[in-house]
């Protein structure tokens, strides 16, 4: 196992090459990329390399089988299911990582603050905090969601805000300790501003925790999502969306498997994906770290 | 003095309580697109959401709203269904039990197989046992429960294996079997994730007690390894595992819309899609706090629980 990592020291907080180094030579990573790697590829060029038109309906070619014209089959519309994942990926990973850069640009400053105020402030925004975390991730989804209209942006904004609070606390604990240390006194001393104290001297100190936490959520913000689009509260039906396809593939099971099979596999590789680089990421940025909470 | 912690604790679920009703009201209230606009759809006539606003009471001041809204929800009075016209408390209670039911179900399934896998992958570390079992686990964190569901439905409900109702509930009274045979599936899809993370709790805290002091000066002194392991790991090596099944009860919470979407399964879930559907906001809103309000609860029980497994912890001064 993976046990190579303990001999980290100190040290090393500023130099980024060795980082990458090091992450490159850890093998959930590298399994992590391998996967995660042509889902992005999709994501980007999606139209482009997609082999057929992946909104486009052709009655006669209804429940192909995979391996004929179309390489992965096609649905209960005729639609290409291969350009149908693909097309797919980008509304997933966008979700995904689009979520958790909301969660971060919104948590990261309240943990920062929170953190370095410390007192009354600290406990006020911990508090409030703690409201938003204890209503179940997915039911507070859902009831953003309810109420804005359901489209990619929405999603994303709603994954987010579900998302932000658990940033915050992680980058609250990280700060508590990193503000106590001389460069802040001396930069107090100097008279920088909070602002400065904050975001130039403090959360340089802080990142990995961080990107460890936001990396670890990535996946469950897939899940959240394409739960959601499962759901109907998704980004409707021409986009293709691996969470919708699953849904519809529900009632088409005894014509084509499939067409169940090959978005269940692509969320499941991709979620997978995102777990091992998250792990990866904490086993060389937080080797002391072990337990997440949800 | 265990008592002034226990009413700390009472206090505090109570503020959660009233602070998860408060950001329900102002989620569903103050966002932009009011709530007549909700309940009638884009594109309604200033009219209509004139008529709308004041025959649901909207036209109030807000803060008047607000204190009926958390008021009824101390009261446990969510109003009325706009759908039915049904009190909403009347309809979510025999919903919550079945849920409660699947959930029980559930982390039951999740305990007795998680807990000991997770040890005996603690106490084998580094075997092919071990690696077995983590990299099962690793794979079920990966599934979404409507992948696990979808693909269980599927499995074990059509005509090859046909081993379980394709949904539905009987109640408990009619026979602890088919009660079971209909709970069973949908416990089990809703375990995917949840027992695969149980499981990496366990063995991680074990294999951190195992490595421990105390642990090696058992050992040292020839205790047996099985007394080792059950004697003197078992009961500090899961004290964080009582935090992780309150937190995954929070996750529960929220898979149940997934699961009794898919296995027609008529509990808090179902009811709070259908409330989407219908947007019928009350009881949209007492689908989403009642469940919530059940995991601050668990979260209570569960520090509750750790302070009786750990005597060494004295909280709350």
């Amino acid at each position: 196992m993976a046990t190579d990592t303990s001999s980290q020291t100190e040290s090393d907080r500023s130099p980024i090459p060795p980082v990458v180094w090091r992450l490159l030579s850890n093998r959930r990573v590298v399994i992590g990329l391998v996967f995660l790697v042509p889902m992005f590829v999709m994501a980007v060029l999606g139209e482009t390399i997609a082999p057929h038109d992946p909104t486009n309906t052709n009655v006669q070619m209804r429940y192909d089988s995979p391996g004929g014209k179309f390489l992965l089959g096609t649905d209960h519309l005729g639609r290409d299911l291969l350009s149908r994942i693909i097309v797919g990926a980008r509304t997933t990973l966008l979700i995904g990582f689009g979520s958790i850069a909301l969660a971060l640009a919104g948590g990261v400053p309240i943990g920062l603050a929170a953190g370095y105020a410390k007192g009354r402030t600290d406990e006020l925004l911990m508090r409030l905090m703690d409201i938003v975390i204890s209503i179940p991730t997915l039911l507070l989804g859902l009831l953003i969601l309810a109420v804005l209209s359901s489209n990619v942006i929405n999603v994303t904004l709603a994954i987010g805000i579900v998302y932000a609070p658990r940033i915050a606390r992680v980058t609250r604990s990280a700060t508590l300790s990193a503000s106590e240390e001389s460069y802040v006194m001396a930069a107090q001393a100097r008279g920088e501003s909070n602002t400065h104290i904050l975001f130039r001297e403090i959360l340089p100190n802080v990142t990995s925790p961080i990107v460890v936490e936001g990396s670890v959520r990535v996946g469950y913000a897939i899940m959240i999502g394409t739960s959601l689009s499962f759901l109907g509260l998704g980004t409707g039906p021409p986009t293709p969306d691996w969470g919708f396809m699953i849904a519809e593939a529900r009632d088409h099971i005894f014509q084509t498997p499939w067409f169940l099979v090959w978005p269940s596999l692509a969320l499941l590789l991709t979620v997978m994906a995102t777990n091992l680089i998250g792990d990866g990421l904490r086993d060389v940025l937080d080797p002391k770290e072990t337990g997440d909470s949800r | 003095m265990n008592y002034v912690y226990l009413l700390k604790r009472l206090v505090y679920m109570l503020a959660a309580v009233l602070a998860v009703s408060s950001a329900v009201f102002a989620i569903t209230t103050l966002v932009p697109g009011n709530v007549a606009n909700y309940i009638l759809g884009t594109g309604a006539t200033e009219e209509r959401v004139a008529q709308v606003e004041a025959d649901l009471g909207l036209d109030r001041p807000v803060h008047v709203q607000y204190l009926d809204f958390v008021g009824g929800v101390l009261t446990l009075d969510f109003g009325e269904s706009f759908v039915s016209g049904q009190p909403v408390s009347e309809m979510i209670w025999p919903r919550l039990i079945r849920t409660l039911q699947l959930a029980a179900v559930a982390m039951t399934i999740s305990i007795v197989t998680a807990i000991p896998l997770g040890i005996v992958a603690a106490a084998k570390r580094d075997t092919i046992v071990d690696q077995l079992v983590t990299t099962t686990s690793y794979i079920g964190l990966s599934v979404p429960s409507f992948v696990s569901a979808t693909l269980l439905l599927l499995l074990f409900t059509s005509p090859p294996l046909e081993l379980f109702p394709r949904g539905g509930y009987v109640a408990l009274k009619n026979g602890v079997i088919p009660w079971l045979h209909h709970l069973l599936l949908p416990a089990i899809a809703m375990n995917t994730v949840i027992l695969a993370y149980v499981l990496r709790q366990t063995r991680s805290s074990m294999v951190e007690t195992l490595e421990s002091e105390y642990i090696r000066t058992a050992r040292l002194k020839g205790v047996a390894e099985s007394k080792v392991l059950f004697g003197h790991a078992f009961r500090n090596g899961l004290l964080p595992t009582v935090t992780v099944l309150a937190l995954n009860f929070g996750w529960m919470m929220g898979a149940v819309v997934i699961i009794e979407e898919i296995f027609a399964y008529p509990g808090v879930g179902e009811m709070i899609i259908q409330a989407v559907d219908s947007r019928d906001l009350p009881v949209l809103q007492a689908a989403i706090l009642v469940p919530t309000i059940a995991f601050i609860i668990a979260n209570f029980v569960a520090d509750i629980v750790y302070t009786l497994l750990d005597p060494r912890i004295t909280l709350g001064e």
